[in-house]
Protein backbone atom coordinates (compact mmCIF):
# COMPACT_ATOMS: atom_id res chain seq x y z
CA UNK A 1 0.00 0.00 0.00
CA UNK A 2 1.35 3.68 -0.15
CA UNK A 3 0.05 5.68 2.64
CA UNK A 4 0.45 8.84 4.06
CA UNK A 5 0.35 7.18 7.45
CA UNK A 6 3.19 8.41 9.73
CA UNK A 7 3.53 6.98 13.61
CA UNK A 8 6.15 10.22 15.28
CA UNK A 9 7.83 10.17 17.94
CA UNK A 10 8.99 12.86 19.96
CA UNK A 11 13.07 12.22 20.40
CA UNK A 12 15.74 13.79 22.67
CA UNK A 13 19.35 12.86 20.73
CA UNK A 14 21.84 12.60 17.97
CA UNK A 15 22.17 10.56 14.25
CA UNK A 16 25.03 11.15 12.20
CA UNK A 17 24.33 11.35 8.39
CA UNK A 18 26.46 11.83 5.46
CA UNK A 19 27.11 15.33 7.03
CA UNK A 20 28.23 14.34 10.06
CA UNK A 21 26.34 14.33 14.06
CA UNK A 22 23.14 16.10 13.79
CA UNK A 23 20.18 16.66 16.47
CA UNK A 24 17.17 15.29 16.33
CA UNK A 25 14.24 15.63 17.71
CA UNK A 26 11.72 13.23 16.16
CA UNK A 27 11.48 9.97 14.02
CA UNK A 28 8.84 9.61 11.28
CA UNK A 29 7.69 6.10 11.40
CA UNK A 30 5.59 4.45 8.47
CA UNK A 31 5.34 0.80 7.21
CA UNK A 32 5.31 1.30 3.39
CA UNK A 33 7.36 0.90 0.29
CA UNK A 34 10.99 0.77 0.52
CA UNK A 35 13.46 3.00 -1.51
CA UNK A 36 16.85 0.68 -1.16
CA UNK A 37 15.43 -2.30 0.68
CA UNK A 38 14.63 -5.00 -1.51
CA UNK A 39 11.23 -6.01 -0.11
CA UNK A 40 7.78 -5.17 -1.21
CA UNK A 41 7.20 -3.57 2.27
CA UNK A 42 9.80 -2.00 4.47
CA UNK A 43 9.59 -0.37 7.87
CA UNK A 44 11.13 3.24 7.38
CA UNK A 45 12.23 5.27 9.87
CA UNK A 46 13.64 9.15 9.23
CA UNK A 47 15.40 10.69 12.20
CA UNK A 48 14.99 14.38 11.64
CA UNK A 49 15.41 17.62 13.95
CA UNK A 50 11.65 19.57 13.18
CA UNK A 51 12.54 22.32 15.00
CA UNK A 52 15.50 23.09 12.11
CA UNK A 53 12.51 22.72 9.69
CA UNK A 54 13.30 18.52 9.42
CA UNK A 55 15.10 18.96 5.80
CA UNK A 56 17.87 16.43 6.76
CA UNK A 57 17.30 13.17 7.54
CA UNK A 58 19.16 10.01 8.70
CA UNK A 59 16.90 6.97 7.10
CA UNK A 60 16.62 3.45 7.78
CA UNK A 61 14.59 0.53 5.86
CA UNK A 62 13.90 -3.05 7.55
CA UNK A 63 12.32 -5.59 7.26
CA UNK A 64 9.24 -6.46 9.43
CA UNK A 65 11.01 -9.08 11.12
CA UNK A 66 14.33 -7.15 11.27
CA UNK A 67 11.78 -3.92 12.73
CA UNK A 68 10.64 -6.30 15.51
CA UNK A 69 14.08 -7.94 16.23
CA UNK A 70 15.64 -4.55 16.62
CA UNK A 71 12.84 -3.24 19.22
CA UNK A 72 13.64 -6.58 21.27
CA UNK A 73 17.35 -5.57 21.22
CA UNK A 74 16.76 -1.64 21.97
CA UNK A 75 14.46 -2.69 24.85
CA UNK A 76 17.31 -5.36 26.15
CA UNK A 77 20.37 -3.13 25.61
CA UNK A 78 18.53 -0.58 27.86
CA UNK A 79 17.66 -3.07 30.31
CA UNK A 80 21.33 -4.35 30.22
CA UNK A 81 22.83 -0.99 30.23
CA UNK A 82 21.20 -0.08 33.37
CA UNK A 83 22.51 -3.02 35.07
CA UNK A 84 26.35 -2.15 33.86
CA UNK A 85 26.56 1.27 34.91
CA UNK A 86 23.79 1.19 37.96
CA UNK A 87 21.02 3.04 36.59
CA UNK A 88 17.63 2.55 36.73
CA UNK A 89 17.27 2.45 33.03
CA UNK A 90 14.00 4.18 32.91
CA UNK A 91 14.76 7.71 33.20
CA UNK A 92 17.01 9.97 31.31
CA UNK A 93 20.49 11.22 32.01
CA UNK A 94 19.96 13.94 29.96
CA UNK A 95 19.81 17.65 30.72
CA UNK A 96 16.45 18.79 31.48
CA UNK A 97 16.66 21.44 28.24
CA UNK A 98 16.25 18.04 25.84
CA UNK A 99 13.90 16.42 27.60
CA UNK B 1 13.18 -0.16 -37.77
CA UNK B 2 12.83 3.50 -37.08
CA UNK B 3 12.06 4.72 -33.89
CA UNK B 4 10.66 7.91 -33.25
CA UNK B 5 12.49 10.86 -32.26
CA UNK B 6 12.25 12.50 -29.18
CA UNK B 7 12.86 15.31 -26.87
CA UNK B 8 12.92 15.90 -23.11
CA UNK B 9 13.49 18.68 -20.58
CA UNK B 10 12.62 20.01 -17.39
CA UNK B 11 9.78 23.01 -17.90
CA UNK B 12 8.07 25.54 -15.40
CA UNK B 13 4.83 26.36 -15.35
CA UNK B 14 2.60 28.24 -12.61
CA UNK B 15 0.77 25.66 -10.73
CA UNK B 16 -2.54 25.79 -8.08
CA UNK B 17 -2.54 29.08 -7.09
CA UNK B 18 0.04 30.58 -9.51
CA UNK B 19 2.76 28.17 -7.46
CA UNK B 20 5.73 28.36 -9.57
CA UNK B 21 6.83 24.66 -10.18
CA UNK B 22 8.28 22.04 -12.64
CA UNK B 23 7.65 19.44 -14.92
CA UNK B 24 9.09 16.70 -17.15
CA UNK B 25 8.16 17.13 -20.41
CA UNK B 26 8.99 14.84 -23.49
CA UNK B 27 7.57 15.11 -26.77
CA UNK B 28 7.93 13.56 -30.51
CA UNK B 29 10.37 15.39 -32.74
CA UNK B 30 7.97 14.19 -35.59
CA UNK B 31 5.81 16.76 -37.83
CA UNK B 32 1.87 16.85 -37.97
CA UNK B 33 -0.28 16.87 -34.76
CA UNK B 34 0.67 15.49 -31.50
CA UNK B 35 -1.65 13.89 -28.30
CA UNK B 36 -1.02 14.99 -24.94
CA UNK B 37 -0.75 13.04 -21.95
CA UNK B 38 -0.44 14.30 -18.25
CA UNK B 39 1.37 11.67 -15.82
CA UNK B 40 0.76 11.77 -12.45
CA UNK B 41 3.00 10.39 -10.17
CA UNK B 42 2.96 7.89 -7.62
CA UNK B 43 3.31 8.26 -3.72
CA UNK B 44 6.92 7.56 -3.83
CA UNK B 45 7.83 11.02 -5.73
CA UNK B 46 8.41 13.05 -8.61
CA UNK B 47 11.50 9.94 -9.39
CA UNK B 48 13.45 8.70 -12.10
CA UNK B 49 10.97 5.86 -13.00
CA UNK B 50 8.19 9.24 -13.34
CA UNK B 51 10.62 9.99 -16.10
CA UNK B 52 11.15 6.90 -17.88
CA UNK B 53 7.57 6.88 -18.36
CA UNK B 54 6.51 10.06 -19.98
CA UNK B 55 9.97 9.35 -22.26
CA UNK B 56 8.06 6.19 -23.41
CA UNK B 57 4.88 7.55 -23.69
CA UNK B 58 6.91 10.21 -26.04
CA UNK B 59 8.54 7.15 -28.15
CA UNK B 60 4.50 5.97 -28.52
CA UNK B 61 4.02 9.48 -30.09
CA UNK B 62 2.31 11.16 -27.22
CA UNK B 63 3.48 14.55 -25.86
CA UNK B 64 3.44 13.45 -22.18
CA UNK B 65 4.22 15.78 -19.17
CA UNK B 66 4.38 14.81 -15.06
CA UNK B 67 4.04 17.87 -12.67
CA UNK B 68 6.74 17.10 -9.78
CA UNK B 69 3.17 17.41 -7.27
CA UNK B 70 6.22 17.37 -4.00
CA UNK B 71 7.64 20.50 -5.54
CA UNK B 72 6.00 22.59 -2.53
CA UNK B 73 8.53 20.50 -0.18
CA UNK B 74 11.56 21.63 -1.43
CA UNK B 75 14.38 19.85 -3.59
CA UNK B 76 16.50 17.39 -3.19
CA UNK B 77 16.98 13.44 -4.02
CA UNK B 78 13.24 12.30 -5.01
CA UNK B 79 13.56 9.77 -2.01
CA UNK B 80 14.51 13.08 0.44
CA UNK B 81 12.21 15.12 -0.51
CA UNK B 82 8.81 12.44 -0.22
CA UNK B 83 10.26 11.46 3.05
CA UNK B 84 9.52 15.63 3.81
CA UNK B 85 5.91 15.19 2.15
CA UNK B 86 5.04 12.05 3.78
CA UNK B 87 4.48 13.11 7.57
CA UNK B 88 2.85 16.48 6.26
CA UNK B 89 0.35 14.45 4.14
CA UNK B 90 1.43 14.96 0.51
CA UNK B 91 -0.36 17.51 -1.66
CA UNK B 92 -3.86 17.85 -1.47
CA UNK B 93 -6.40 17.24 -4.05
CA UNK B 94 -6.51 21.04 -4.67
CA UNK B 95 -2.77 21.47 -5.18
CA UNK B 96 -2.84 17.89 -7.40
CA UNK B 97 -5.72 19.09 -9.87
CA UNK B 98 -4.58 22.15 -10.20
CA UNK B 99 -0.98 21.24 -11.24
CA UNK B 100 -3.13 18.84 -13.81
CA UNK B 101 -4.72 21.36 -15.03
CA UNK B 102 -2.02 23.78 -15.79
CA UNK B 103 -0.17 21.08 -17.50
CA UNK B 104 -3.09 20.13 -19.56
CA UNK B 105 -3.16 23.52 -20.68
CA UNK B 106 0.88 23.54 -21.27
CA UNK B 107 0.25 20.57 -23.72
CA UNK B 108 -3.01 22.11 -25.65
CA UNK B 109 -0.93 25.43 -26.16
CA UNK B 110 1.73 24.49 -27.95
CA UNK B 111 1.60 24.26 -31.70
CA UNK B 112 1.60 21.17 -32.81
CA UNK B 113 -1.05 20.17 -30.44
CA UNK B 114 -4.02 17.93 -31.67
CA UNK B 115 -5.77 19.39 -28.79
CA UNK B 116 -6.82 15.48 -27.43
CA UNK B 117 -5.10 15.04 -23.91
CA UNK B 118 -5.41 12.35 -21.47
CA UNK B 119 -4.38 12.09 -18.02
CA UNK B 120 -2.93 8.61 -16.80
CA UNK B 121 -1.47 7.92 -12.73
CA UNK B 122 0.34 5.39 -10.93
CA UNK B 123 -0.76 4.56 -7.29
CA UNK B 124 -1.69 7.66 -5.66
CA UNK B 125 -1.65 9.28 -9.20
CA UNK B 126 -3.94 6.39 -10.26
CA UNK B 127 -6.54 8.04 -7.58
CA UNK B 128 -5.65 11.54 -8.96
CA UNK B 129 -6.42 10.22 -12.34
CA UNK B 130 -9.88 9.44 -11.45
CA UNK B 131 -10.74 13.03 -9.14
CA UNK B 132 -9.00 14.74 -12.57
CA UNK B 133 -11.96 12.76 -14.30
CA UNK B 134 -14.66 13.97 -12.05
CA UNK B 135 -13.69 16.76 -11.75
CA UNK B 136 -11.95 18.92 -14.39
CA UNK B 137 -13.35 19.28 -17.75
CA UNK B 138 -12.06 18.68 -21.51
CA UNK B 139 -10.51 15.49 -20.72
CA UNK B 140 -10.67 12.64 -23.52
CA UNK B 141 -9.28 9.69 -21.84
CA UNK B 142 -7.87 9.09 -17.91
CA UNK B 143 -6.13 5.72 -16.88
CA UNK B 144 -5.95 4.62 -13.26
CA UNK B 145 -3.58 2.23 -12.72
CA UNK B 146 -3.95 0.40 -9.08
CA UNK B 147 -5.12 4.03 -7.18
CA UNK B 148 -5.58 3.02 -3.94
CA UNK B 149 -8.82 5.02 -1.57
CA UNK B 150 -10.77 5.75 -4.61
CA UNK B 151 -12.83 3.71 -2.54
CA UNK B 152 -12.63 5.11 1.53
CA UNK B 153 -12.83 2.14 3.73
CA UNK B 154 -11.08 3.77 6.86
CA UNK B 155 -12.94 7.16 7.70
CA UNK B 156 -9.23 8.49 8.78
CA UNK B 157 -8.00 8.82 5.15
CA UNK B 158 -10.58 11.70 4.95
CA UNK B 159 -8.12 14.79 5.53
CA UNK B 160 -8.41 18.50 4.93
CA UNK B 161 -5.77 17.34 2.11
CA UNK B 162 -8.16 14.78 0.66
CA UNK B 163 -11.59 16.07 1.98
CA UNK B 164 -13.75 14.00 -0.71
CA UNK B 165 -13.74 10.41 -2.01
CA UNK B 166 -13.62 10.20 -5.27
CA UNK B 167 -16.17 7.63 -5.75
CA UNK B 168 -18.50 10.28 -4.31
CA UNK B 169 -17.77 12.30 -7.60
CA UNK B 170 -18.52 8.97 -10.26
CA UNK B 171 -21.53 10.30 -11.84
CA UNK B 172 -19.30 13.58 -12.62
CA UNK B 173 -16.91 11.65 -14.15
CA UNK B 174 -16.61 13.20 -18.19
CA UNK B 175 -14.27 11.03 -20.02
CA UNK B 176 -13.92 7.18 -21.01
CA UNK B 177 -11.56 5.54 -18.19
CA UNK B 178 -9.12 2.59 -17.85
CA UNK B 179 -8.22 0.97 -14.80
CA UNK B 180 -5.61 -1.26 -14.27
CA UNK B 181 -5.25 -3.26 -11.39
CA UNK B 182 -3.32 -6.65 -9.40
CA UNK B 183 -5.61 -9.21 -8.28
CA UNK B 184 -2.64 -9.76 -5.07
CA UNK B 185 -3.04 -5.76 -4.63
CA UNK B 186 -4.45 -4.69 -0.99
CA UNK B 187 -5.22 -0.94 -1.86
CA UNK B 188 -6.92 -1.39 -4.31
CA UNK B 189 -7.85 -4.69 -3.20
CA UNK B 190 -9.96 -6.63 -5.39
CA UNK B 191 -13.64 -5.78 -3.60
CA UNK B 192 -12.29 -2.20 -3.68
CA UNK B 193 -12.30 -2.71 -7.51
CA UNK B 194 -15.27 -4.54 -7.74
CA UNK B 195 -17.26 -2.15 -5.86
CA UNK B 196 -15.91 0.79 -8.17
CA UNK B 197 -16.79 -0.68 -11.18
CA UNK B 198 -20.56 -1.38 -9.85
CA UNK B 199 -20.49 2.71 -9.06
CA UNK B 200 -19.13 3.11 -12.57
CA UNK B 201 -22.11 1.03 -14.05
CA UNK B 202 -24.84 2.38 -12.18
CA UNK B 203 -24.37 6.05 -13.27
CA UNK B 204 -23.52 4.06 -16.83
CA UNK B 205 -19.91 5.71 -17.12
CA UNK B 206 -17.80 4.32 -20.20
CA UNK B 207 -14.86 2.57 -18.29
CA UNK B 208 -12.50 -0.53 -18.96
CA UNK B 209 -10.95 -2.45 -16.44
CA UNK B 210 -8.33 -5.39 -16.38
CA UNK B 211 -7.07 -7.16 -13.58
CA UNK B 212 -4.11 -9.35 -13.52
CA UNK B 213 -3.93 -12.58 -11.43
CA UNK B 214 -0.09 -12.73 -10.27
CA UNK B 215 0.22 -9.30 -9.70
CA UNK B 216 0.21 -6.58 -6.99
CA UNK B 217 0.78 -3.23 -6.07
CA UNK B 218 3.32 -1.41 -8.61
CA UNK B 219 3.59 -4.18 -10.99
CA UNK B 220 4.88 -2.07 -13.60
CA UNK B 221 7.41 -0.54 -12.20
CA UNK B 222 10.36 -2.72 -13.04
CA UNK B 223 12.47 -0.95 -9.89
CA UNK B 224 10.50 -3.18 -7.62
CA UNK B 225 10.29 -6.67 -6.51
CA UNK B 226 6.64 -6.40 -7.57
CA UNK B 227 7.19 -5.99 -10.83
CA UNK B 228 5.73 -8.44 -12.96
CA UNK B 229 6.78 -8.35 -16.71
CA UNK B 230 4.57 -10.50 -18.22
CA UNK B 231 1.52 -8.98 -16.80
CA UNK B 232 3.08 -5.13 -17.14
CA UNK B 233 3.96 -5.86 -20.67
CA UNK B 234 0.47 -7.01 -21.25
CA UNK B 235 -1.36 -3.88 -19.29
CA UNK B 236 1.23 -1.45 -21.22
CA UNK B 237 -0.73 -2.55 -24.43
CA UNK B 238 -4.24 -2.33 -23.46
CA UNK B 239 -3.07 1.51 -22.13
CA UNK B 240 -1.73 2.21 -25.73
CA UNK B 241 -4.75 0.58 -27.19
CA UNK B 242 -7.07 2.65 -25.32
CA UNK B 243 -5.28 6.48 -25.37
CA UNK B 244 -4.76 5.61 -29.01
CA UNK B 245 -8.77 5.05 -29.73
CA UNK B 246 -9.74 8.18 -27.35
CA UNK B 247 -6.64 10.74 -28.23
CA UNK B 248 -5.81 9.45 -32.11
CA UNK B 249 -8.60 8.17 -33.68
CA UNK B 250 -10.92 10.68 -32.80
CA UNK B 251 -10.51 14.02 -34.20
CA UNK B 252 -11.14 17.54 -32.71
CA UNK B 253 -10.75 20.83 -33.61
CA UNK B 254 -7.67 22.27 -31.09
CA UNK B 255 -8.68 24.41 -28.49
Amino acid sequence: MCSYIVKKAALAGSAKGPKGWMKIDTANIYYDHPYHAPFDHALGIDFVNEADGGRERVAVELSATAARELVRQILAALENGAKEHGLDGMSDDAPAYLT
Amino acid sequence: MAYQGLRANMVSFRGHDGFQSEAYYARPTRPGKIPGVVVIHHMPGFDEWITEIVRKFAHHGYAAIAPNLFARFGTGSPDDVTARARPLGGASDAEVMGDVAACMACLRCEPNASGHVGVIGFCSGGRHAYLAACTIPQIDAAVDCWGGRVIVNNPADITVKRPVPPIELTEKLSCPLLGIFGNDDKNPSPNDVNRTEETLKRFGKAYEFHRYDGAGHSFFDWNRPGYRPEQALDAWQKVFAFLDKHLVATRRQAA
